[in-house]
């Protein structure tokens, strides 16, 4: 048997466990949701009918949720349903969760992904540089600054740059994820207004939705370096004192050679699963960045929802953060393969 | 030995540290044209760090200082970064103990040879892969183009430090430094080993410092042969001349060792004196 077809084969067997596994975390996700969701002291009529409706109308409604069947036929029910797409109304916003969703996600998905590329664009060649000068200055002022954004609490961050780079320098735009003029101007084709923007070739746009997001953007991509920073710097550690780095020296590559080419590959595959986790993390939402911004993202929606008791909305979030999270880690797993031969070849 | 490749007087290492300075090698001297040394000593007797120091290889906050360190007529001691780069793998080199740590294990074995070609000898990418299959066939690696393509964990120890050989020798260096090459393998794997590094030595006429634990491997395999304890050289004789050593600590090395000629049913302990490193 080749090489290929054994990698055929590895990457078949693979791709089974991946749907395997992705379908076991999906039931165990909505199981866990739903009875969660059954089990808090939220009345689902009331939440719907609200607290001033008459005997009859509460009844009726009870019925016709299904709340009268056994629980476990209620969740085969809502599993066919979620299944369909269909996650029912939102009591707040009077839309379907679905709609809703795809409405925020967007929104949230365009600043976590520049986040997540200002963090790694930043945190990984700082990590590198810290731990091949371990106990060095370098080392010293990535630590300080990257304890910096441990420490400090991000909505103060984030008022802080409000106020500076926009209220001061007027470098960047205010609160929302747009100025007001240009709303519905370009048609919500995928909800990311960057995309849809360069789609229509309204660069005018363009520019305002990204210094718009840029601040936002910045100060998560800054929390998210900061860990991945450290992170990378252990490993570089770790790798660094491997007798392969030694090796290469002996063959006459210089230092920072040694570092990049031969012990930078072989910290990939844990950093992907630091940068994954770091992306899911701030794919769910991040409450208090969109609070301070504005930012209509899935984070503010979901804590909406939960101090509304609006329960579809809260379990369609959920499903959704299991999902991409889920998604993240099957993207990982792929991305691993690709980067260490010792998970393929023989 | 009629050429002096590598010069060494007084050299010593020493580390800084918190509870005080540590002592790895201190006032070693010997000299090395183009034959083979020997360097024995138990764990921790400065026989490895000698090698990198050589190779300008000890890490900081480690400080080296000789009165005399020169190869092939010139310094070594405060070289320039590219200097080093230029001397290293092309005309110094060294192979390490486990090739299970010291090949890069996510690269190609073919990859990791054609680099130290590529970093020295100019080559192109068609260039140096055929020097490196040349190298391949060189350490008697059956089929070259197979282990070209394979990564590190696909090879056993043996192969694996043969790949180890040839990644050291392509750009043909004149003094090589092993450092305990085959302590990692199997016992009928490390003949085999040892005979081709013994075969590409000669013919290439290279200087080698040979380290290595192992009394007999040492005595059957070097001309000469340097005992350290304790980060000092305790005693130079000609490898033939072992049971002639004059140094307590030599005879009592040649006599902790169980030998088929004279088979002993207690094996003597070995007894360090102080006053030798004084």
């Amino acid at each position: 048997m080749d090489n290929k077809t054994a990698w055929a084969i590895a990457t078949a067997r693979q791709a089974a466990t991946f749907l395997a596994s992705l379908a076991l975390t999906f039931v165990g996700l909505t199981a866990v949701t739903f009875f969660i969701g059954r089990l808090t002291k939220i009345d689902p009529v009331l939440a719907v009918v609200g607290d001033k409706a008459s005997k009859e109308v509460y009844d009726q409604t009870f019925l016709a949720l299904g709340l009268d069947r056994p629980l476990i036929v209620q969740y085969a029910l809502y599993l066919k349903r979620v299944l369909s797409g269909e996650f029912g109304i939102s009591v707040l916003t009077s839309q379907p969760v679905l709609s809703d969703l795809l409405r925020v996600f967007p929104a949230t998905f365009e600043l976590a992904t520049i986040a997540i590329i200002i963090g790694m664009a930043v945190g990984v060649p700082a990590g590198v540089w810290a731990g091949a000068r371990k106990g060095r200055w370098p080392d010293h002022i990535i630590r300080i600054v990257g304890l910096f954004g441990y420490s400090v609490p991000v909505f103060w961050l984030g008022l802080v740059g409000l106020f500076f780079f926009y209220g001061k320098l007027g470098w960047v735009s205010g609160t929302g994820r747009l100025d007001v003029f240009y709303d519905d101007v370009v048609t919500a084709r995928t909800g990311v207004i960057l995309i849809d923007a360069a789609i229509e070739g309204e660069w005018d746009i363009f520019r305002n939705a990204f210094s718009h997001l840029i601040l936002p953007a910045t100060i998560l991509g800054y929390f998210s370096l900061a860990y991945i920073a450290r992170m990378t710097r252990s490993f570089m550690i770790d790798q660094l004192a491997q007798e392969y780095v030694t090796a290469a020296r002996v063959k006459g590559r210089s230092f920072w050679g040694a570092v990049w080419r031969h012990a930078f590959p072989n910290i990939m595959v844990p950093l992907i699963t630091v940068v994954g986790l770091s992306y899911a993390s701030l794919l769910e939402g991040a409450v208090l960045t969109e609070t301070v911004f504005a930012w209509p993202g899935l984070g503010l929606y979901i804590t909406r929802a939960l101090f509304n008791s609006d329960m579809n909305a809260v379990l369609g979030g959920t499903i959704l953060v299991g999902t991409i999270f889920v998604g993240i880690n099957l993207f990982s797993d792929f991305l691993y393969r690709i980067f260490d031969p010792r998970l393929t070849a023989g | 030995m009629s050429e002096t490749l590598l010069s060494v007087r007084n050299l010593s290492v020493a580390y800084p540290g918190r509870s005080g300075v540590t002592h790895a090698l201190r006032n070693a001297s010997f000299t090395l044209g183009r034959e083979r040394l020997g360097i024995v000593g138990e764990s921790g007797s400065g026989k490895t760090t000698a090698g990198r120091a050589i190779l300008g290889l000890i890490p900081k906050p480690g400080i080296v200082m000789a009165d005399e360190l020169s190869f092939a007529g010139e310094p070594l001691l405060n070289r320039s970064e590219s200097d080093w780069r230029k001397l290293r793998g092309r005309r110094m080199s060294m192979i390490m103990q486990d090739p299970k740590y010291s090949l890069n294990p996510v690269q190609r074995i073919g990859q990791q040879i054609s680099e130290t070609c590529r970093l020295h000898l100019g080559s192109t990418r068609k260039d140096a892969e055929q020097r490196s299959l040349a190298m391949l066939e060189a350490v008697k690696i059956r089929d070259p183009e197979l282990v070209y393509n394979q990564y590190p964990h696909q090879l056993s120890g043996g192969m694996g430090q043969r790949a180890m050989i040839a990644m050291m020798l392509v750009a043909e260096p004149d003094l090589l430094i092993a450092d305990e090459p085959t302590s990692a393998l199997d016992v009928t794997v490390q003949n085999d080993v040892l005979r081709i590094l013994d075969d590409l030595v000669t013919e290439r006429g290279m200087g080698l410092i040979f380290i290595s634990h192992n009394l007999t491997i040492v005595s059957s395999f070097c001309d000469r042969v340097l005992i350290m304890y304790g980060g000092k050289i305790m005693e130079e004789c000609a490898a033939d001349d072992l049971k002639k050593a004059r140094h307590p600590y030599t005879r009592a090395l040649v006599a902790a060792a169980p030998s088929l000629d004279e088979p002993r049913a207690e094996l003597a302990t070995v007894v360090r004196d102080p006053a030798w490193l004084a």
